[in-house]
């Protein structure tokens, strides 16, 4: 959260909504513990990250869809599988879960 | 009123430790609850008894360095998973505190930072501990190491590190003498082999037992081979993290032969 607190005040002090994602659970071999943080202003800038590069652009879309009250906040996973292998997920064989939520707390 | 998100913002500025906790699944999605040491809690997670143990929880955690996602009941009982919470601890940052203002602790200085130490650097002599030697550093001391560290023995845990890179006799043992005296998790001491025995024999001398001295790292760092400054700060970093997390890496006081 601290490493992106700077970027969340930019955004907010030029009228921005922002929406938080935080890594709250991994299982098996994840890129990133609980409490990474990414956060994404309704302009789609992002700051800070949930993994290592693999699964940011989904958060991203999830992000904005929350900002845009086109989906509920909550908890998205992400994992890998080998009849998704094109799909968004980890190559490391881990699954995360990232919760994504509005800033407006 | 300011909101939580704000109040969690300073505390995290001001270094000071707090946990957000947030329900993450469950009714009340989004709830939190700011948990700090000595104040009371902010915010609400839908049920004053869940708040309760929540609150009581995170500072378990905080106090671990941990952070996880916990399941209550609406109330707030343990074996049930009506409610799940993420408990996020935001300890205020590891402190490494460096004795002697040469060449080597600018680099270890770097290092420290860059792994999100609050670095102090402390020297007796004014001429070398000048901040425009040591501009990365959170705080450059003027002051004998033992007097130093005798100011700050109490704030000093686990997570915190003591190098002695002066390997000067007339520092580094009442240096060491002073830091075995705290509950610091890694206290490593630069020098080559016949230095360290040397210092060992002074530190007997100085009434150390056994089991503190065993706890010097020393010659400071892993077995890399490091020679120059930065290779060297690398080596002691790299043995500060095998020694928190337990893992077998060769450290230069296990092995034999030459340093580098």
């Amino acid at each position: 959260m601290k490493e992106v607190l700077d970027d969340i005040e930019r955004w907010r002090a030029a009228g921005k909504h922002v929406a938080v994602a935080r890594v709250v659970g991994v299982e098996g071999s994840g890129p990133r513990s609980p409490g990474a943080t990414m956060a994404v202003s309704e302009d789609g800038e992002v700051a800070g990250s949930v993994s290592g590069g693999c699964v940011e652009g989904a958060v991203v879309q999830e992000a904005l869809a929350v900002l845009a009250g086109q989906r509920e906040r909550g908890v998205v996973t992400f994992g890998y599988s080998d009849d998704e292998a094109f799909a968004v997920g980890l190559t490391c064989g881990g699954t995360i879960h990232v919760f994504v939520e509005p800033l407006d707390w | 009123m300011t909101s939580i998100y704000e109040q969690l913002r300073e505390t995290l500025r001001a270094e000071q430790p707090a946990a957000l906790a947030t329900v993450v699944e469950g009714p009340n999605a989004g709830a939190k609850l700011l948990v700090r040491p000595g104040v009371d809690p902010v915010g609400d997670l839908g049920h004053p008894d869940l708040n309760r143990v929540v609150a009581r929880d995170a500072l378990g955690e905080l106090g671990a360095g941990l952070t996880s996602t916990r399941h209550y009941g609406a109330h707030g009982e343990a074996r049930e998973r009506d409610v799940s919470v993420f408990i996020e601890s935001f300890a205020p940052p590891p402190r490494m505190i460096i004795f002697g203002a040469v060449d080597f602790t600018a680099a270890l200085a770097d290092a420290a930072k860059l792994l999100g130490y609050r670095v102090t650097v402390c020297d007796a002599r004014a001429v070398f501990a000048t901040r425009q030697r040591f501009p990365m550093a959170d705080e450059v001391v003027n002051d004998w190491p033992d007097r130093y560290l005798a100011k700050v023995a109490d704030e000093l845990g686990p997570r915190d590190a003591v190098c002695v890179l002066t390997h000067d006799a007339k520092f580094d043992v009442p240096a060491i003498v002073a830091a075995l005296e705290t509950n610091v998790g890694y206290l490593g001491a630069m020098g080559s082999r016949r230095t360290h025995a040397k210092r060992l024999e002074r530190l007997r001398e100085a009434g150390v037992d056994e089991p503190a001295l065993a706890r010097i790292m020393a010659p400071i760092g892993l077995d890399l081979g490091a020679r120059t400054p930065q290779e060297t700060a690398v080596s002691i970093c790299a043995e500060i993290i095998a020694l928190h997390t337990g893992r077998v890496a060769p450290s230069l006081r296990d092995a034999s032969g030459p340093i580098h």
